[in-house]
């Protein structure tokens, strides 16, 4: 259902030279193999609205706005829109939208509204006002065809691309559209449907793309291409503060096919993510395989910065360890409900453990590329990106074009995880670009994206429980220490925890005194957002220590956690939010009632359970796992999820399993080290994504059937994979993983 | 490139047309079509596919070629393209995940099933399981779960569990 517009001509040209005999030697480019939505084709006949697009013959073109990072936002928002248009979802194409921008007072105004995917709004923004865009669509049509047959509006209905009036007669939505074109847009929201209604949200729906992508059709970012573009490959210092010391270009300069060569730098003075990450020698070239080989030749030498000597993973983890030992007080002190000297008085027993969680690159499959093409006035540019504002708010600094000059399209993005919020790839592209007077095509190794990265922070956390009489917990002092995500950002200090911790996470309002302090520590490593954090590193530590707390009180965990949430209630939480514990309770049921909890005690493999929740959202895994003498297997994996209506149940499965093996992958094996200021994983081999054999055979995903407003889900069910295998690799072989990697710390302690 | 472009293509004058010499190359066969690479014989095939040829379902992944982002299929067997040089591909019938469907444009059973069975997170590692599925089924038509847990690829969308439904299913044997 998405289009395939855009390749024809590429296609045109290749079967042409394949089949007239001649042998094809490069074949070339078409001019432009660059997505050009087909919503700006032509004229605006038949544009209803922002996102609606119908034509005489009855196809719908639906525009996604939010990039699909592979979250299923180009599959669902257009939904949202359809169902309010009761279109026939059979005729609609699904366009990706560039960037929307238009300029008034020589500010830029945004089209579209919310662009941005992966930070878990782009489905709560979309049924704030795309269903308005679809009524809106619906209701012109409507009008068009009230007053071509002289019949009141409201006694017509619409059902699948079809306006229907009382006798049954039957009016195609395309052949009203040109009328309907013609009718002033209402100023007053209009009425929505009655969910009782919907045909489309809440039914299952395949991926837009899905026959484009395994037919290798689907063109990302990286396969935009225009004919008279350099590709450009970067060498980077592996000091982020370093700098070049020398370099020989001549044998690089040698190769055929090699343009140039020239040195970029981060400007100094502007935030991480927006100027490029590290000092680095770019080979622009005519063709890929020319500028890798110029790269090859390069001879160049980096030197350190003044501070790269101080940078090692190592001797951070050791500050923190002991930062937290000591009584100094934290850089913020996030929660402090109750009395925790008064629990303390009372204690009957007590536990204490530390949780130690490693530096992670996101390793994006698709790597960091960026097209740029720098026109007298304008700049037309294709980026994979999450966040297409952000990348045009550098791309209009580094030009100085006027807001509308700038066009940004985002073609499926292949993986972003946080990394692509950032735009440091945009800011070098550009700057290339500026230098060169052709179009310029950079694009990174995918091990690039390992040792140059805004990578997520290790952390350390120390917990306390204080226990009190009838195993109550009473108390709870937690201690995070971690470098800020923000860092450098324009965020104020007191505000440098909110990358690290959430306010309301558990057990927050759960335990009478509760204190969660919060540790800053420097670091010179570059630092960015992360899918599903502060989430996953919280729950990691929070759902070991209550199975550690349950371990103590020799009961099971599962017991523990139903004491410590109590009944089902509204509760009101300290940092400003709200905790359904029933909704919460009830995932938790879920999963345990499927993977028959009740065997936990006898049963051969360990079980584990950890729950969540994430701004209204709610989760909860269970795990049964079974260590073979140094072979850890997953045996069984449930996963509940309650995160309101459902758009799209299908979706939702693939987000909630893919989310679930992502975590698990990223607990098992990866960390990223460093010393020297260096990043000591150069490729794939030493930062092992989980292989096939490693997961589990299945991930059984429970979906909770609720009409509540919709939340954002991508990473809903990151957080309680890793506790819950950590939880159940204990039950399975009494060795409690304090530390990831897991599978490093198993073979270390088995 | 452009040069290669002008040559590869009829002069755009008229007047006396010379047939064109014959040119010293790598002949092979890609999704079924005859093509002679002239260029450098030590290019990877990978750049051949996405550059040249403009086939750009063969994605890029790391540089050894180990998580199979860049997999397709050398007469018949799953190889890692920028692993493999233009030189050694003389007479070599390749098959890319653009070659997959039929001609009628009726799709693999494998690439239906990854329809079918939602086999699909960004995308971006999808043309690589296709390619490693194919090869599997092609070795082994009734793969165990041992067989499909050999697989190389590696893909952080969590889409495993899902690509071994959809083997299963183009195998026709039980998930
Ligand atoms: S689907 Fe995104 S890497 Fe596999």
């Amino acid at each position: 259902m998405s289009t395939g517009l855009q390749f024809s001509r590429r296609r045109f040209l290749q079967v042409l030279a394949g089949t007239a005999g001649a042998l094809v030697v490069g074949v070339g480019y078409a001019d432009a193999e660059v997505p050009i939505p087909p919503a700006m084709l032509g004229d605006d006949f038949g544009r209803l609205g922002a996102y609606v697009r119908i034509d005489r013959d009855g196809n719908v073109l639906i525009g996604a706005r939010d990039p699909d990072t592979g979250t299923g936002t180009a599959t669902a928002l257009p939904r949202i829109i359809a169902e309010e248009l009761d279109a026939d979802w059979t005729r609609v194409t699904v366009v990706p939208l560039g960037l929307g921008v238009e300029a008034k007072n020589g500010k830029p105004v945004w089209t579209y509204g919310h662009q941005r995917s992966g930070t878990g709004d782009s489905i709560p923004a979309a049924w704030a006002d795309l269903r308005q865009a679809g009524a809106l669509a619906r209701w012109l049509i409507t009008q068009a065809a009230a007053r071509r047959l002289g019949i009141a509006a409201d006694r017509l209905r619409c059902e699948a691309g079809m306006v229907v009036t009382p006798d049954g007669r039957r009016f195609p939505y395309g052949s009203l559209v040109e009328a309907a074109g013609k009718i002033d847009p209402p100023n007053a929201p209009l009425p929505l449907k009655p969910p009782q209604r919907y045909t489309l949200i809440g039914r299952p729906a395949g991926d837009v793309d899905a026959r484009n992508i395994v037919t290798g059709q689907t063109r990302y970012a990286l396969d935009a291409h225009y004919a008279d573009a350099l590709v450009a490959v970067l060498a980077q210092c592996p000091w982020p503060d370093g700098s070049l010391a020398s370099i020989e270009t001549a044998p690089a300069l040698a190769i055929k096919g090699v343009v140039k060569v020239m040195p970029i730098n981060p400007e100094t003075d502007v935030a991480p993510g927006e100027t490029a990450i590290a000092p680095a020698v770019a080979v622009l070239a005519e063709n890929t395989w020319a500028a890798l080989r110029g790269l090859a030749e390069l001879k160049l030498e980096w030197k350190p910065g003044a501070h790269s000597a101080e940078q090692d993973s190592g001797k951070l983890e050791a500050q923190a360890l002991a930062l937290l030992d000591t009584d100094s007080a934290p850089t913020t002190r996030i929660r402090d409900e109750g009395d925790l000297k008064a629990a303390s008085r009372k204690a009957a027993r007590r536990v204490e453990a530390t949780y130690v969680q490693p530096w992670l690159a996101h390793a994006t499959p698709e790597p960091m590329n960026c097209l740029v093409r720098l026109d007298k006035d304008q700049a037309t540019l294709v980026v994979p990106t999450q966040a297409p504002k952000q990348a045009w708010s550098v791309v209009q600094r580094l030009t100085g074009l006027a807001p509308d000059r700038i066009a940004i399209e985002v073609p499926r993005v292949g993986g972003g995880y946080g990394r692509r919020l950032d735009h440091d790839y945009v800011a070098e592209a550009v700057m290339l670009a500026k230098a060169v007077d052709k179009p310029v095509r950079l694009m990174w190794t995918r091990e690039q994206g390992l040792t140059h990265d805004y990578y997520r922070s290790g952390t350390v956390h120390k917990i306390k429980a204080i226990i009190g009489r009838k195993r109550t917990l009473i108390g709870w002092d937690q201690r995070m220490a971690s470098a800020s995500a923000l860092t450098g950002r324009g965020v104020a200090a007191d505000r440098l925890w909110t990358s690290e911790v959430a306010a309301d996470q558990l057990p927050a309002g759960l335990v009478p005194a509760y204190r969660n302090d919060w540790y800053s520590l420097a670091s010179g490593m570059p630092r960015g957002p992360f899918r599903g954090e502060p989430h996953v590193t919280n729950a990691f530590a929070v759902e070991s220590f209550i199975d550690e707390i349950a371990h103590t009180l020799r009961e099971n965990p599962l017991d523990t956690r139903l004491r410590l949430l109590g009944k089902p209630r509204q509760l009101a939480l300290p940092g400003g939010g709200m905790l359904d514990v029933g909704r919460l309770l009830n995932v938790l049921k879920l999963v345990t009632d499927r993977i028959e909890w009740k065997n936990w005690l006898h049963n051969v493999n360990g079980m584990g359970v950890a729950c969540w929740h994430i701004d209204g959202a709610y989760v909860a895994h269970a795990i049964e796992a079974a260590v073979h003498g140094e072979k850890l297997e997953i045996v069984r994996v449930v996963c509940a999820v309650d995160v309101g209506r459902v758009i799209n149940p299908l979706g939702l499965q693939g987000q909630v399993a893919g989310a679930t093996l992502d975590a698990l992958s990223n607990a098992l094996n990866p960390a990223i080290t460093f010393r020297n200021g260096q990043v000591q994983q150069q490729g794939f081999k030493d930062y092992p994504l989980a292989s096939m054999a490693q997961l589990p055979n299945d991930v059984e995903v429970i979906l909770v059937p609720n009409d509540r407003a919709p939340t954002g889900a991508s990473f809903l069910a990151m957080p309680t994979a890793a506790p819950a295998l950590a939880n159940a690799v204990f039950r399975a072989s009494a060795v409690r993983v304090r530390r990831l990697p897991m599978m490093k710390e198993l073979l270390r302690l088995l | 490139m452009q040069q290669a472009q002008a040559q590869g293509l009829p002069p755009a004058t008229t007047g006396d047309i010379t047939p064109e010499p014959v040119r010293e190359g790598i002949d092979l066969i890609v999704n079924g079509e005859r093509f002679r690479h002239t260029g450098d014989p030590l290019m990877p095939l990978l750049w051949y596919l996405r550059d040249v040829l403009r086939l750009t379902g063969t994605k890029l992944g790391d540089a050894h070629g180990e998580d199979g982002y860049d997999l397709v299929l050398v007469n018949g067997k799953a190889v890692s393209a920028i692993k493999r040089p233009m030189a050694k591909l003389v007479g070599a019938r390749v098959t890319t995940v653009e070659g997959l469907a039929h001609a009628d444009g009726s799709l693999h059973p494998l690439q239906q099933a990854f329809i079918d069975e939602d086999a699909i997170g960004c995308g971006y590692c999808t043309p690589g399981w296709l390619i490693a599925g194919i090869d599997l089924l092609t070795r082994k038509p009734k793969p165990t779960d041992e067989d499909i847990d050999k697989l190389p690829n590696r893909c952080r969308c969590g889409v495993q569990t899902r690509v071994r439904r959809a083997i299963k299913r183009a195998a026709g044997v039980k998930a």
